[in-house]
Formats: C-alpha cells, structure tokens, sequence
C-alpha cells in the first residue's frame, strides 16, 4: 500500500492525464460531434487538476525502480505547462469553432502532449524520456496540421513531422552512444560513470536532439515556417507549455546526467546560445508577419535561457525557472493578441494590421503593449527581472562573453519589439477587428496583468523557484 | 509627520489617476459624447491629480528638515532578492521633484486647445511619465532608479510619436535607441555593483569603496547613460530632433525635467561613488563641457526653427551643468543644482513662449515671424523677459546660476571658466538676435496681421514661471540652504571630508 502511495506522488499527474485521455477516447466514439464543445472545457479542467496533482504531491518521489523520478524542479514546470496548456486550449475554442474545425480530437490532443511533456519532466533515465519525447511531438506533429484542408497547415504539420523525426533519430543515436560507452541508461549511473570520448559524442548528438525541440539555433530552421503555417491556437500552445517543459527537461538532464562532464556541454550551451540569441534577433528585424516573429523572438528568448543553462545547476536552475516561467506569460498574451486579429473574412497576421490598435480596442493596445515591454525585457514588467536573473546567473558563472551577447540582442531585439508598439499607437488605424469572444481577451489581460503584478510582487515568485531548485546546490 | 509614505503617494499619486481616468473612460466607452469632449475631461481630471501631486508635494516640503543631514522621508520595503523598493530624498531630489510636479500640470494646461485629437491617452501619458520622473529623483535603490529611469522612456517616446510633429517616428525612435543604448552601460555597472557589493542600496554604496581600476569602468558605464541624458556633446544630437517634433508640452517636460536626470545622475552617483574616477576624468569633462557650451551656442545661432535653437541652448546650459559639478567645489556645485532648477524654469517657459505663437501661425521658422511687439506687447515683455533670464541678466535665476558654475570652475581651471564665460557671450549673441528677428521690425507676415496677444490660459502657464525665475534670481538661498548638504555629501569622497 505504501508502494502504491509512493508511486502516485511520482506519477500521479501523468496516470490522470491518461486516464483522462482515454476516457476522451471512448467518449468521442460514442458520443460524436456532440461531445466537441464539451471536450475542451474538460480538457482544460483536466490539465488545471493535474497541476493541482502536481502542487499536492510538490516534493515527488520515485517510481518504476528509478525510471521515474520527480522533485520540485521538474514539478515546478509541470506545473507551468499544464496551466499553460489549459489557458491555450480554452483560447483555442472559439477560433476553431469559427474555423469550423472544431474537433474533441483536439483536446485530446493536447492531453496526450501534455502527457508527453509530464514524462520527459519525469524521466530519470534515458528510456523514459524517449518515450515521453515520442508522445509529446507525434501529438504535436499532429496539431501543426490540424487544419487538414489547409495547405500552409499540411506543409507546417510535414516539415514539423520530417525534421522532427530527424531531431528524434539524432536524439535516439545519442542515447545508444550513452549507453554503449557507459553501459547504462539511467540518469545517476551516466553521472558517476568516467567521461570518455563515446560518452561525449553521444552527449553531442543528444544536445543536438534537444535543441531541435527547444527550437535553439543552429535546429531553429523549423520554428518560423511552423509558427507561420500552423493554426494560431496551435501555435499558442507550441510557444508555451512544450518550450517550458523542454527547455527544463533540458537543463535536468545536462544538470543530472551529464553533471561529470559539465566543461564538455558548458561551451557546446554557450555558442548555441549565442546563436539563438543572434539569429533570433535579427531574423525577427525583417520580418513583416507577426506570427514569423514570434517565432524568431521565441528563438532568441530560448538562448537567453540557455544562458542560464550555460551557468550551471547550481547558478542557473532558479534563473532558468524564472525566466522560463515570465516568457511563458507573456507570450500567452501575446498569442492571444494573435488570435484577436480577426477581420471580416478570416484571420489577418500582418504587424501592420495592428495600425493605430490604441484607437480602435484601447485595452488590448494598452495589454499588448505591456506584454511586448515585458518579453522584450524593459522594465515595468516581469520579463526585465527574467532578464536580470538570467543575467546575474550568468555573471555567477563568469560567462562575460555570453553576456555581452545577451545585451546586444537585447538592444537589437528592441528594434522590432518598438516598431509593435510604434504601429499599435502612432499608425493611422486600420479596420476594426471582429470580436473573438471573451476568453481571448481574458486572457490577454491577465497575461498583461499578471506581467505587472509579478514585477511588483516577485519576491515570492523568485523564493518559490529557488526552493524548487535547492536540490542543485550543494 | 507620522509614518506615512508621503513619498509613496507623491510619487504614485498621478498614476492612480491615469488608472482611474483609464478605467472611466472605459465604463463609460458608449455614452454618446463625442471623443473630443471625453478627451477634454480626460485633461481636466488629469489637471486635477497632478495638481495634487503639486500640492502633496508641498507637504513633502512642509516635513523636510532643511538643516538635517541624510537622507529624509526614507521608506522601505524589500522587493527581491536583496534589492529594495526604498524611497528618500534629499535636498536636491527635493527641489527636483518640485520642479516636476510643478511643470507637469503647466504643461497639461498649456495642452488645452491646442492638442485635439486623442487627449485621453495624451493625459494618460503626461501622468504616467510624471511618476516615472518623480521616482528617478527619489529613488534610493539603483535597480529601482532604474527601472524608473528607463520607465520613462516609454510615454515619452509615445508623446513624440502620437503627438509630434512631422518627423516624428524618426525623433521618437532616436530619442528611445539613443537613450537605450546608453541605460544598457549603466544596466551592466549597476549589476556588476550590486554582486560587487553585496547590496543595491544607494546609501550604502555611497560609502562603499571600489577598487580604483574597476571606479573607471562603472564611471564610464554610468557616463555612457547620463551623457546621452543630459545631453552633452557629441551625442546630444538626438535632442534638436527631439524637441522640434514633439509637442510644445512633451519638449516643456524633455528640457524641464528629462535632461536634469542627467545631472542628478553625476551629481548622485559618479561623485560619491566612484571619486577616484571622477578626478581622473575631471579635465575629459572640462573639456567636453566647454566644447558643448562653445559649440552648442555657436550653432544656436545659425538655427532658422526657434525650437531647435532652444534645444541647442539646452545642450549649451547643460553645459554649466557638468562644469560646475566638475570642478568639485561647494560652489561650483550648488551652482550646478542651481543652474539645473533654473534651466528647468526657463527652458520650460521659453518652450512655451514658442508653442503660442506657433499655435497662432502654424510654424516655427524665424524667418516667419517679426514685428510681434506691435501685435502682441504683453507677449513681447514676457519674451523679452525670458530671453534675459537665459542670457543670465542679474536679477534672473539664470545669472546666478552661471555665474556660480563658472566661480567654481575657475577655481580647478582658469581656461575652462574662460571657455565658459565666451558662452555667455554667445548666449546673448543667439537670444538677442532671436528675439529681434521675432519682436522687432515691421510685420511683414499677414498670416501675422490678426495676431492676438496672450490669452488667460497662456497667462496661467507662464505666470508661475516668471515668479519662480524672478524669485531665484532674487533669493537664490532659498535653493542653496536646502541643497547645500546634498552638495556637501556630493563631495565628501573627493574631498575626503
């Protein structure tokens, strides 16, 4: 009995949110379209009851004889992403409900990448955390296409498929080189095992792998065809709770697993981060589609955390939280800014269609607004103490070169987030946008209102991922 | 005074009133009226609430100690990791702080009539700045100075770009990336500080002792930011294009108050923080100081557009800024906060001056104008009184504040105060000659024929301004009693008092 409690503090989440999924299953066959609009608020309750799951059981445990095991590092991004997840899954309904595409595959969907997301979180061995790996981007391959009559939707959903079975291969190639060179696959036996040259190359290619899912440049190349093509909810979710759990799943396997050769990784971590940062930054300064820049700035905003993942366990752990979690905020919100931009005959993704938005929806200017501030790291909102965090980890670790990067894409950065604002308050105003219904503009103001609310109140915020990272410092 | 956060509420107080402006504007989005009057009484509930802050402000004069030294009114509360929302102030924030609740609601009442399309936001803006500006000057913790100092960044760069002129989303983002790249030096000093030392307090790091080598950096860091602020040549280009696109109320408040962050920030920080340093870049900074002064008037003088020749006096007072903050003597310090609080009351006022006529005849070129006395006395004699002030007649706030600059300079270096006083020779040269080409002569114009002279509202934002230069320029004590400690602890590193 007592095996069993043990075994739900370290699964708890992931067996309800299969259960949940398969339950969805059986209930789509046999109650059809009718169960469409009913499917989303479930699947929404369903993710904010497993992040209640996961806060309930916050310090973990162990399961499966060590192939699962879970600690408030990785309960702090379940728990991110499962919110996340809900939050986009509810702003997708109405989008889709207009579209007419509206599926209970959907949330299902989005339940088994959820699932995905909270087995990588989980994994202490290399095993479990391709396996979670597999559920979340054959679930994620499948939602870049999900509007299957369109082509821009098809061809995201194809080169997100192709590539990611590549990033997947190369990924799968690491871990048997891990395994052939230490003979085990499990996170704690890689630590202690001696560093060799196979162990290395096997940790190169896994790096490479794990890029590709945080989409960190020189893997980027994906991320602004997807971002553009695939449906805006989808890509809503994308930007949000799979970045946070990969990008964590990330640093606790560099943190763990591969804390004995930390010199070999730290230079790899860095010049990737320098390069997201870089390509991040001035790829977005060209580009005229709101959706490509967000992906550009997604990319940049994933070398910023890299650069705390570059700072070590024991600097970065905390920062990375930190930041992880500010980016996730504000770029619900500005998905939801996204989702908003709808004119009389579909949706529009031009920058230029936000023309003189304060004039037309002065709170959503006003919302968008703070969001972009925050996510371009000024002060005022929560994104600049993300910045500062990142950046005090990464002066811990005495990563002056890294640093220097992280500034100067930051100035660049500046450049396009301005024009945002610049188009938004001074452009002549464009057509007004139709209604998208009230869950979207909810939740571009909470967004908003939680980017201010965090910069003034963060001192919890920052206790709270510090004591989830705790387990780092010795 | 008990324990109430007089602070706190000066400076937060115009930001609750854009929230609720904000929040009436929105209940009340379909209620039939048409923008124009809903933006109007947007302006005048903005009025109300920064004249509040002016009035609380008086309060915060009533419970200043003149005589005690530190720092007074300290509030604190922590924020996170180490750093703390701390608020306190001292003479000179004291008197900056004055400053700008009393040409926020100047500038507001100058608006009325003459900005017409979209004056919520406009007052908004004004009123979220304002506290921005407010806690610059009273903030005691550098990552809440800066936080404050870049905050501003934004309403002003949306002032410019909304409510500009022509050329505005050129100025607007000049202004922004200009200022920007310097605060990022800054951002990285003050980082570096704070793991340096262990705390962000400002207080604390006044005393803290940095390694001489690394006082060179984080000066240079700080000077990268504050240079471009005040601004001081050469990177005080973006300056003319900003005051000539925005409107009369945004370039009232950039010269009035955005440029005196500059000086605060040397007067603050540079000084007490790093003395080594600041003696070691005393001469770099003469020398910069009297090329801005020599410089920055000699163009004046060719300007054809009466804003641009304004701000390019600025550039030239600043100039006395620096230089009497370099010289490192009591005098010369004072002088310097003096001639800070003076510009601030003469700028504004001259800016002024310009958007009146330009609100009558649509332009700003010189050449445009002449033969204004005919039509206009009263405008004239304003004019003509703060062409003087500018010119720093005896009498006017602005003598006092050369004048004292340039004893104090003299005393570290002869040729720099030489420099400096063919400045005020220039200075008069550039003012005259603009003041002659407007008032005087015949009126050649006839867009100027049905002129009328100065109405109540111009009289009302003016008025307060002509008393405070005349009141200086009479009473300098008044400022110098309450700044001379802030001074003294100013210079107290260098020294080693």
């Amino acid at each position: 009995m007592l095996d069993f409690q043990a075994m739900i503090s370290a699964i708890g989440p992931e067996l309800l949110l299969a259960l949940a999924g398969l339950a969805g299953v059986l209930a789509g066959a046999y109650m059809g379209d009718r169960f469409n609009g009913l499917s989303f608020k479930l699947g929404a309750a369903t993710l904010l009851l497993a992040a209640l799951v996961v806060i309930m059981n916050w310090e973990g445990g162990e399961a499966f004889g060590g192939l699962v095991t879970t600690g408030p590092f990785v309960n702090f991004a379940k728990c991110i992403s499962f919110v996340a997840g809900a939050v986009t899954l509810l702003m997708a309904e109405g989008f889709l409900k207009r579209h007419e595409t509206i599926r209970y595959e959907y949330p299902l969907l989005v339940i088994f990448a959820s699932l995905g997301m909270g087995i990588i979180l989980s994994a202490s061995n290399l095993m479990t955390l391709y396996m979670g790996i597999e559920t979340l981007s054959l679930s994620s391959y499948v939602l870049a296409s999900f509007h299957r009559d369109s082509i821009r939707s098809s061809e995201a959903g194809l080169k997100y498929f192709v590539l990611g079975a590549l990033a997947s291969g190369i990924l799968l190639y690491g871990i048997s080189l891990v395994y052939g060179f230490t003979g085990s696959v499990d996170y704690g036996d890689i630590a202690s095992s001696e560093r060799t040259i196979g162990l290395v190359f096997g940790m190169v290619l896994m790096i490479s792998g794990m890029a590709f899912k945080v989409s960190a440049a020189p893997m980027h190349v994906w991320t602004p065809d997807v971002y553009e093509g695939a449906p805006s909810p989808v890509v809503a979710f994308f930007a949000t709770a799979p970045k946070m759990a990969s990008m964590v799943v990330f640093a606790n396997l560099l943190f763990t697993a591969f804390s004995g050769v930390f010199e070999d990784w730290q230079m790899i971590i860095g010049i990737i981060a320098t390069l997201s940062m870089l390509i991040g930054a001035f790829g977005a300064l060209i580009q005229t589609n709101l959706k490509r820049l967000l992906g550009y700035s997604s990319i940049a905003n994933m070398g910023y955390a890299l650069v705390a993942v570059a700072a070590g366990a024991e600097y970065g752990a905390a920062a990375l939280l930190v930041f992880m979690t500010t980016y996730v905020i504000a770029s619900i919100g500005l998905f939801g800014g996204v989702l908003s931009m709808r004119r009389e005959g579909g949706m529009v993704e031009s920058i230029d269609e936000l023309a003189g938005l304060v004039r037309r929806r002065t709170g959503l200017a006003i919302a968008l607004t703070i969001l972009v501030i925050s996510v371009a790291g000024f002060p005022l909102a929560v994104g600049f103490i993300g910045k500062l965090v990142v950046f005090q980890a990464g002066w811990n670790a005495g990563l002056l070169p890294l640093l220097i990067v992280l500034v100067l894409s930051s100035v660049i950065a500046f450049g396009y987030y301005l024009r945002i604002i610049l188009v938004m308050w001074v452009k002549e105003p464009a057509e007004r946008f139709q209604p998208v219904g009230a869950t979207v503009a909810l939740s571009v103001y909470a967004a908003a209102a939680a980017c201010l609310v965090l910069f003034v109140f963060v001192s919890p915020f920052i206790d709270w991922a510090t004591q989830a990272s705790a387990g780092f410092i010795q | 005074m008990g324990n109430f956060p007089i602070l706190t509420a000066v400076t937060f107080l115009p930001l609750a009133g854009a929230l609720l402006i904000m929040l009436v504007q929105a209940a009340t989005g379909s209620n039939g009226q048409d923008e124009e009057t809903r933006g109007r009484q947007s302006l005048m509930a903005g009025l109300i609430f920064s004249a509040a802050t002016f009035v609380a402000s008086l309060v915060m004069l009533a419970s200043f100690e003149v005589d005690a030294p530190g720092y007074q009114l300290v509030e604190q509360v922590s924020w996170f990791a180490g750093i703390q929302y701390k608020l306190g102030i001292d003479g000179m924030s004291l008197l900056l702080i004055l400053l700008t609740t009393l040409l926020t609601p100047i500038s507001l009442i100058a608006s009325y009539g003459t900005v017409k399309h979209r004056l919520t936001e406009y007052t908004i803006a004004f009123l979220v700045l304002e506290t921005f500006m407010i806690g610059v000057f009273c903030a005691m913790d550098l990552v809440l100075f800066y936080v404050f100092f870049e905050a501003g960044l934004i309403p002003m760069f949306i002032i410019i770009g909304v409510w500009g002129g022509a050329d505005r989303i050129y100025a607007s983002f000049k202004f922004f990336l200009y200022t920007l790249l310097g605060s990022l030096f800054m951002l990285a000093a003050i980082v570096f500080m704070y793991l340096q030392a262990g705390t962000s307090d400002i207080m604390v790091l006044e005393t803290y002792a940095f390694a001489p080598e690394v006082q060179t950096w984080l000066w240079l860091a700080f000077f990268a930011s504050f240079a471009v602020k005040l601004p001081m040549w050469p990177v005080h280009t973006w300056l003319p294009d900003a005051h000539v696109q925005a409107p009369t109320a945004g370039s009232v408040i950039l010269a009035g108050v955005l440029l005196k962050m500059g000086g605060y920030g040397f007067l603050r920080f540079s000084l007490p923080m790093f003395p080594d340093a600041s003696e070691f870049f005393q001469p770099m900074m003469f020398a910069l100081s009297v090329i801005a002064i020599v410089y920055a008037s000699l163009v004046a003088f060719r300007q054809t557009d009466m804003k641009k020749l304004i701000a390019y006096s600025s550039v030239a007072h600043m100039g006395f800024v620096t230089l009497g903050i370099f010289s490192f003597t009591e005098v010369g310090v004072q002088g310097a906060i003096f001639q800070m609080i003076s510009h601030g009351l003469i700028s504004g006022a001259l800016f002024l001056i310009v958007g009146m006529v330009y609100d009558r005849v649509h332009t700003r070129e010189i050449a445009a104008y002449g033969g204004l006395v005919n039509k206009m006395p009263i405008y004239a004699a304003i004019f003509m009184l703060f062409t003087m002030a500018n010119v720093g007649l005896p009498g006017t706030s602005g003598f006092v504040g050369e004048i004292l600059t340039m004893t104090g300079a003299f005393q570290a270096s002869t040729w720099a105060a030489a420099g400096a006083a063919l400045g005020v020779i220039f200075s008069a040269v550039y003012m005259l000659t603009l003041y002659r080409r407007t008032v005087f002569g015949p009126v050649t114009n006839p867009a100027l024929e049905n002129i009328t002279d100065v109405g109540k509202k111009d009289l009302v934002t003016i008025v307060p301004l002509i008393i405070g230069t005349i009141l200086l320029g009479v009473t300098p004590n008044l400022v110098f009693d309450i700044t001379r400690e802030s001074s003294l602890r100013a210079l107290q590193m260098i020294t080693g008092g």
